[in-house]
């Protein structure tokens, strides 16, 4: 089959977002370095921060991805009462404050945790999760889900047809893995290991909380360090740079070693569950998904009791505070799903652009927000620009996750039907209405749940930038904990965890809505 | 005709409001929350100012301090409110602020005299334990016993950086050794007081580093006497926080007026309840009901403002050296 | 007329040369091994393939810088020729509008085309609830509504047993006959070319071969085609 470059004008508008988004981040380290007057070399400490940084992410992608292939096949292949709820619910670890993940997770595994509980039942020491294989703990609970849905997606991204066609061939589910899955996961693995990976490079409260002391400084910590102890900004914005060119790197090889080869369009028949399989096969499925769910749900259940308790307490002021962080979700995640769409048929043609736009990944918040006050604050007082520049932030961080999804689907249709819809002159709004919007749907809906759900958790917020009259509810929620007000919160958190779900319910069912028709 | 006057009558509320001084103050963000101290002191300086009271939230203490300098004189703040006797001498060498007028009667440990910074309250670091539970009395037997504690980084977190400046305060040249002997004591390092108390009040840790008075809150906002500090017989650290005036200042009457109300009864009464910690000068109410509980500290430590960089500095070091082994 | 003018691709060890003229309004079978370059020819002529050397002519216009859409030609794949999400009236309007802003009289004439080849009243579904030979009537639609002088058919029917595949090449020269243009049809298959096109090109040795009579052709193959067809050539003729 002929290579097909996509038209530059098709692909204009996505470079130059790309491009907006990258520029936006340097600008930001840029004028960090500007006002410092030059970078600063880091130190041996700070090599050493990067180093456990990066491992620390690595195993937690590597860890998250590798669990979250058997639970994801096992879902795909098996159907059972309430499987949609579960998908659904499975999503909410990585969608809360990591905080109270954290605190929910600590009562299952945590020193007076269900299991130390238990351990203590059969007389032996209490079980003790910090350090290293407590933050891998925590990250693999926060990312497997996700890992899981990007996985998982790409198994109902296969057409019926080729599962009908393995089965007509009497392929056992060994054949199917190699011909069916294994190509699958060669597309879309890499996907789920950068977004884990990006999730965790710049988790910071969770390797503090769980890292068990200095021996797991991160480099976001060691930012924290030059700018409130040095105040060397320069040394700051040197690591956010090194942080940013690491990250640009680990993508441009992750999309090399994508296999693009997609997997040929079906005809959007219904899909029946195939090959029932064995019994062992049915029971080690079963197995899968009843592990994979008390491994989340159970501390979930936890946040969840907590939050019922403390909704009594939650002052009006967290309802406000509601409102606040769904209409920056909302914004975000537009803006989010656009670029990414752009961006992603840009990508078709400049993989680069891929890279420039999956930046905002990597840059430190410190560092980003402390740029963009620097930029805003000769001009206008940067709390009139809260809500733009939470919205703003939060969907530069967003666009690599969307993009994850939305370029692998985009992919897959112009491999399908690009030609013919070339043929047709299928140009511009009517390729993008007619064609792209429809075929893409199921990602641009997972895409865009994902991205609101994200949003209303804690990523952009930015202490330079706060709104004195109203906060998010992230921050309101860590208000309440600092004013000990440790039930509240726990009632705000499940009203968070509750508002991003529901977001995330609304946007994913609307992509799959056309499933059926 | 009409129109004219509604036009007029506009342009008047405008000035009215544009002639209301505005006082700009940056503090922690915690001051500000609605169940922080700010709400309550908006009102009552603005019933005795003719002014408008405007509070900026900005992280923490350091936060604070690293905005300021991110302005420069340009800010728009007229008073920082916040900052602790760690960062004061570095605020200090910024040449961002004016020295007060306030004289007051203080109620600290210590005698205060700095020239650009009033106090408005303070407190004594602790470990917070179970009320029932036998606490150490200093930190060689905390090191020596099985307890499990939880504490800040020092790197992202006030209290963190207290403790810190605790052990090297009482133990001077000692210190590395405590810390090591602290290592397998510490259950782990949080990023912020609420994650290290949240962690405690989950039973992950026999203790954790709050404050003497954490457990005033819990006595008179939740009638739970569960909670006690555990009182160390080589003294606990203060924390004395200041205000000062910022140099560049639009409003400096309407500043020193602040600052003197800062030290009034009206500003006053209002902390130990929103802030949790002991108001500088008592009112003449007295402290509230439940504050007679705590424990009171035989020593005070502080490191002499001028000292503060340099033992930070140190201090940093042999805590990421003794913790990282 | 369709002029391919010292046309030549070449990519890695694939090469195809092709100087030939075809006239408006014949009908001719691509015929030859796989993997000789039946479907590199016809993507050179729709302006997939970029082209190493040499231009292409479709009635007196120089065509080979225009992109695929603005070549006038219809062109239909092995598959994936119908958007499975679009009901069946959707992807035959595409033909007329690809921003399907049809006009009343579009739209009956996409009714007409649905009637004629006999899928009248089907308009609504979508293609997962038609049978295979039911969607390459569709297709075939779709290519009678756009009324372009050039049809290019990558063996679009080569997934239909026999006896559908005859119907549907005998709808083929119906629409054909309906929009007097010019077809070029990929087939393996010997009797796809005498069923239906006059002409029969080989493409066989890095070589798109000039059309000639399909049925001269079949009587005294040469050496490439005999190659290509194997000791068996008669066999179905007698069967």
């Amino acid at each position: 089959m002929a290579n097909r470059p996509v038209a530059i004008r098709r692909a204009l508008p996505g470079a130059l977002a790309a491009a907006c988004v990258a520029a936006f981040v340097a600008s930001a380290l840029g004028a960090v370095l500007w006002f410092a007057g030059g970078g600063g070399w880091p130190d041996a400490a700070d090599w050493a921060a990067l180093r456990f940084t990066v491992m620390q992410a690595g195993l937690s992608a590597v860890f998250s991805v590798t669990l979250a292939i058997p639970v994801a096949r096992a879902l795909a292949r098996r159907s059972f009462p309430l499987r949609g709820a579960l998908i659904v619910l499975l999503g909410a670890p990585f969608i809360l404050p990591v905080i109270v993940a954290v605190m929910g997770l600590l009562t299952v595994f945590g020193r007076s945790g269900i299991v130390s509980d238990f351990l203590a039942l059969l007389g032996l020491p209490k079980l003790s999760i910090y350090g290293l294989h407590g933050v891998l703990l925590a990250h693999v609970f926060l990312n497997l889900p996700l890992a899981t849905r990007i996985l998982l997606q790409g198994w109902q991204d296969i057409p019926a047809e080729r599962f009908r066609l393995a089965a007509t061939l009497g392929m056992g589910p060994a054949q199917i893995q190699r011909f069916l899955e294994w190509p699958m996961l060669r597309a879309t693995a890499p996907a789920a290991l950068l977004a884990v990976f990006g999730m965790c490079l710049n988790s910071f409260a969770v390797v503090l909380m769980l890292g068990g002391g200095p021996k797991s400084t991160t480099l976001e910590l060691a930012i924290y360090q030059a700018f409130r102890f040095d105040f060397d900004l320069g040394r700051a914005a040197t690591l956010a740079a090194i942080q940013a060119l690491l990250v640009g790197g680990v993508v441009w090889i992750a999309l090399r070693f994508t296999r693009l080869d997609g997997q040929g369009a079906g005809m959007d028949r219904p899909r029946h569950i195939w090959g029932a399989g064995s019994r062992w096969l049915r029971l080690q499925d079963t197995l899968l998904i009843v592990l994979a769910a008390l491994f989340l749900l159970v501390p979930l259940g936890a946040v969840v009791l907590r939050g019922v308790v403390g909704l009594a307490d939650v002052p009006p002021s967290v309802w406000g505070a509601f409102g606040a962080s769904v209409s920056v979700a909302l914004v975000s995640t537009v803006l989010a799903v656009v670029v990414s769409l752009w961006v992603a048929i840009a990508a078709l043609r400049w993989g680069w652009t891929e890279v420039l736009a999956t930046l905002g990944l990597s840059v430190s918040p410190l560092v980003l927000g402390t740029g963009l006050f620097l930029m805003v604050n000769p001009w206008i007082n940067p709390a009139r620009l809260a809500f733009a520049v939470t919205a703003l932030v939060n969907a530069v961080m967003l666009i690599p996750f969307a993009l994850r999804v939305i370029a692998p689907a985009l992919r897959a249709i112009e491999a399908d039907y690009g030609r013919q819809a070339d043929i047709l002159g299928l140009t511009g709004w009517a390729r993008m209405r007619l064609l792209i919007l429809p075929r893409a749907r199921r990602g641009l809906g997972f895409a865009a749940g994902l991205a609101a759900a994200m949003s209303m958790g804690d990523l952009g917020v930015i202490a330079l930038f706060a709104d004195p009259h109203q906060a998010t509810l992230p921050l309101q929620m860590y208000r309440l904990m600092g004013a000990y007000r440790m039930e509240a919160a726990a009632g705000a958190a499940l009203i968070l965890l509750g508002g991003s779900l529901a977001l995330f319910w609304i946007f994913d069912r609307w992509g799959r809505g056309d499933a059926k028709a | 005709m009409k129109y004219l006057a509604l036009a007029s009558g506009l342009i008047a509320a405008t000035a009215a409001v544009a002639d209301t001084p505005v006082l700009t103050i940056y503090t922690y963000d915690s001051f500000i929350s609605d169940w922080g101290p700010g709400p309550a002191v908006e009102k009552a300086f603005e019933a005795e100012c003719a002014c408008d009271l405007q509070f900026v939230g900005a992280g923490d203490g350091a936060a604070l301090l690293g905005r300021l300098k991110l302005e420069g004189a340009r800010t728009q703040a007229d008073i920082v409110l916040g900052l602790d006797t760690t960062l004061t001498h570095d605020a200090i060498a910024t040449g961002l602020f004016a020295p007060h007028s306030v004289s007051a009667s203080y109620d600290l440990p210590v005698t205060w005299d700095d020239a650009y910074f009033v106090p408005y309250d303070w407190g004594y670091f602790a470990f917070v334990k179970n009320a029932d539970q036998d606490g150490p009395s200093n930190f060689r037997e905390l090191a020596d016993s099985p307890l499990k504690i939880v504490i800040q980084d020092p790197r992202s977190s006030t209290p963190g950086l207290g403790l810190l400046m605790w052990v090297k305060a009482a133990y001077g040249d000692q210190a590395p050794a405590i810390w090591q002997g602290l290592a397998d004591n510490i259950v782990t390092v949080t990023k912020g007081w609420s994650e290290a108390y949240g962690l405690f009040l989950e039973g992950e840790a026999d203790m954790v580093l709050s404050y003497t008075t954490s457990p005033a809150y819990h006595l008179i906002a939740e009638q739970d006497d569960s909670k006690a500090a555990a009182a160390f017989d080589e003294g606990h650290y203060m924390q004395i926080e200041v205000a000062g005036k910022v140099a560049a200042t639009d409003q400096p009457e309407l500043a020193d007026k602040f600052l003197a109300f800062m030290v009034s009864d009206a500003f006053q009464s209002i902390i130990p309840t929103t802030n949790w910690m002991y108001p500088a000068v008592i009112p003449a109410d007295g402290l509230p009901k439940g504050f007679e509980t705590l424990i009171h500290p035989a020593k005070s430590l502080i490191v002499p403002v001028d000292m503060a960089d340099a033992v930070r500095a140190q201090a940093l070091e042999e805590w990421l050296t003794a913790l990282s082994q | 007329m369709l002029r391919l003018e010292n046309v030549q691709v070449a990519q890695d060890d694939f090469t195809l040369n092709a100087d030939f003229t075809i006239d408006r309004g014949a009908r001719v079978a691509v015929i030859g091994p796989s993997g000789a370059g039946k479907s590199t020819l016809l993507n050179v002529i729709a302006g997939f393939q970029p082209l190493t050397a040499g231009r292409v002519w479709l009635n007196g216009q120089d065509i080979t810088d225009l992109s695929p859409g603005q070549r006038g030609v219809s062109m239909l794949f092995q598959d994936n020729n119908l958007f499975p999400h679009l009901s069946v009236a959707q992807n035959v309007g595409l033909g007329l509008r690809p921003d399907l802003r049809l006009t009343t009289t579009q739209q009956d004439q996409v009714r007409a085309a649905l009637v004629q080849v006999g899928l009248g009243g089907m308009g609504d579904r979508k293609p997962a609830q038609l049978s295979g030979g039911q969607q390459s009537r569709v297709a075939l639609a779709r290519v009678l509504v756009q009324r372009r002088g050039l049809v290019l058919l990558d063996e679009p029917f080569a997934a239909l047993g026999p006896a559908l595949k005859m119907e549907m090449l005998d709808l083929l020269a119906q629409v054909l006959d309906g929009t007097g243009a010019t077809l070029l049809l990929v087939t393996h298959d010997p009797e796809d070319a005498k069923r239906i096109a006059p002409l029969t090109m080989l493409v066989a040795d890095g070589m798109a071969q000039a059309p000639v009579q399909t049925a001269a052709l079949f009587a005294a193959p040469p050496a490439a085609l005999r190659a290509y067809l194997g000791d068996s050539v008669d066999l179905p003729r007698n069967l």
